[in-house]
């Protein structure tokens, strides 16, 4: 019986275990010889030069770090907004909640083309602009002509669905904070500004910093969002990783995206970890 | 205070509407017809029910079979998530053995890898193993997304009952096994089932693998994102809301959850 509970847990684990190392952080070792492998049988870096002389790449690495940039801090500011603002909410708060929440459950490819369709050149924007006058009839805004446009219609998809994911973390962390902080900080005489930078928000670093670290990776993923609504005219690092998949069969230029892709996770996450870390004594 | 009242609930409304109009927005074009979808200015209301679209969409080579994979992957998902997860969050949960630290930080881990790393590989591998274009290889890859989430989750909420109930079941004559069974899992049960739907969730609204890992056999997102150069706008919003409309249900049956579920990254 002894014996057979120090087994136990290894048992337990095992069916997981075989599986993630088959199909997880094997296929993962693997992407670095497809990336690495030459034509002719060898090493090198000949997909990473292929894919460095791609026309799309740096447009795609561009539009993918600066998709980072636009979302994810605007996310969570949005996030602290409507959490702070749900804390002052008593009646319908579950409701209010749960509508807040739906869109985790939303595919991002529903989201891009739900967007598209208020956005395009017949849609409800349009239709909101002619009746305010703005315009007489109707405008396409998402084209090649508008590379800004495009961008900031898949930067307003991209926000609208992935937004309840940090605001879950947030609201789990605002939980966390004792209502005594708050009171002494009112008793003190602090203004709102000042309690939210000076008390909220340094006791809220540890969720930040999940929040932060969780979507980032996700963001720097965006793939379908940007398919849908800028197609082939605003390029991602996912989107070039799938056509060099897809359409060209070049798996090498593709794993060498996806390493790139993994590469800027990495740094991302261990930025986060260097620039909020909690030092020791403060916790 | 009246006054910040109601700046409060005014904000709270201004929210909820920035979500539930495009979803209304979608659902009003859906059920609109065609013509609804190109004409300009656009209704913001049902002029009149049109199911036209749905029609067409049925009709069109690969959707049905598409929606059928879709299903079929996705509760494919949920069975090896869960069938394979639970075991594991229990020894989490419940046990203290050599390696269990490591074990935890390799799942987490496993969240910093983008998609493409994993589908790009396992294309290969499943195109000598024979799986490649079938919806086992999607099962898998979705699986191993899940997987992790499933064990995390499952591990907190078996942590978070007593163990002493457990142990009344042992000393009543119950093995581990039978306790497991009659007292664990119906405790956890309404939990496992959020963990289920969230598996579910994740497989169904899954694209890349899906897109890059099928061929013939293609699941309702990647059918969609296959053809969404030549298909016309009413045909991808009609695929967008069948896309939509289960997780709508879904996430309002696991509501009550989302924070156990979520919660846990702050850990």
């Amino acid at each position: 019986m002894k014996e057979l509970n120090k087994v136990m847990p290894y048992l337990l684990l095992a069916p997981s275990v075989v599986f993630l190392v088959f199909f997880f952080f094997s296929p993962f070792v693997e992407t670095f010889f497809i990336a690495f492998k030459n034509a002719e049988g060898g090493y090198g870096l000949h997909s990473f030069r292929k894919m460095y002389d791609d026309l799309n790449f740096f447009v795609a690495l561009k539009n993918t770090i600066f998709l980072l940039f636009a979302v994810v801090p605007l996310q969570l500011v949005l996030a602290v907004w409507m959490s702070l603002t749900l804390r002052k909410i008593k009646k319908f708060r579950g409701a209010i909640l749960y509508i807040w929440t739906i869109p985790l459950g939303i595919s991002d490819l529903a989201a891009g083309i739900i967007w598209l369709s208020i956005l395009t050149e017949r849609g409800y924007l349009n239709t909101i602009f002619l009746n305010l006058g703005f315009i007489e009839k109707p405008e396409l805004w998402l084209s090649y002509e508008h590379p800004l446009l495009l961008f900031a219609a898949v930067a307003i998809a991209e926000i609208w669905r992935s937004l309840a994911l940090v605001l879950l973390i947030i609201i789990a962390g605002l939980q966390l904070i004792p209502k005594e902080y708050d009171e002494a900080a009112d008793v003190f005489g602090a203004g709102a500004f000042r309690k939210l930078f000076r008390v909220t928000l340094p006791l809220l670093k540890p969720s930040i910093q999940s929040a932060l670290i969780l979507r980032s990776i996700l963001a720097l993923e965006v793939f379908a969002v940007a398919v849908a609504i800028g197609g082939t005219n605003l390029p991602v690092l996912a989107s070039e990783a799938y056509n060099w998949m897809a359409n060209y069969l070049d798996y090498g230029v593709a794993s060498a995206y996806a390493l790139v892709l993994l590469a800027l996770s990495i740094i991302s996450t261990l930025g986060y970890l260097f620039f909020l870390r909690t030092p020791a004594d403060a916790a | 205070m009246r006054k910040k009242a109601i700046l409060y609930y005014g904000l709270g409304i201004f929210f909820c509407l920035s979500v539930l109009l495009p979803i209304y927005f979608l659902i009003v074009l859906s059920v609109s017809g065609r013509d609804a979808v190109y004409a300009w200015p656009k209704i913001f209301y049902v002029a009149n029910l049109d199911w036209s679209m749905f029609r067409f969409f049925f009709e069109v080579e690969g959707v049905t079979r598409a929606m059928f994979n879709s299903v079929l992957v996705a509760s494919l998902t949920v069975v090896f998530a869960i069938g394979l997860g639970t075991p594991a969050a229990y020894a989490l949960a419940r046990y203290n053995f050599f390696g269990k630290n490591f074990y935890r930080i390799a799942i987490l881990f496993t969240r910093a890898f983008p998609v493409a790393i994993l589908a790009l590989p396992l294309t290969v591998r499943f195109i000598n193993l024979g799986i490649y274009d079938t919806i086992w290889a999607v099962v898998i890859v979705h699986t191993a997304l899940a997987l992790p989430f499933s064990i995390l989750i499952q591990s907190n909420l078996f942590q978070s009952v007593p163990k002493e109930l457990e142990e009344a079941a042992w000393l009543l004559g119950c093995t581990k096994l039978q306790a497991f069974f009659k007292i664990m899992l119906p405790i956890c049960m309404p939990s496992v089932a959020a963990t289920a739907i969230f598996a579910f969730i994740i497989s169904w609204n899954e694209v890349f693998a899906a897109a890059v890992l099928t061929v013939k056999n293609r699941t309702l997102t990647a059918f969609l994102i296959s053809q969404i150069s030549e298909s016309p706008l009413f045909f991808q919003i009609t695929g967008s809301f069948f896309l939509v409309i289960p997780t709508l249900f879904f996430i309002f049956i696991v509501r009550k959850y989302l924070f156990s579920l979520w919660g846990i990254t702050n850990k």
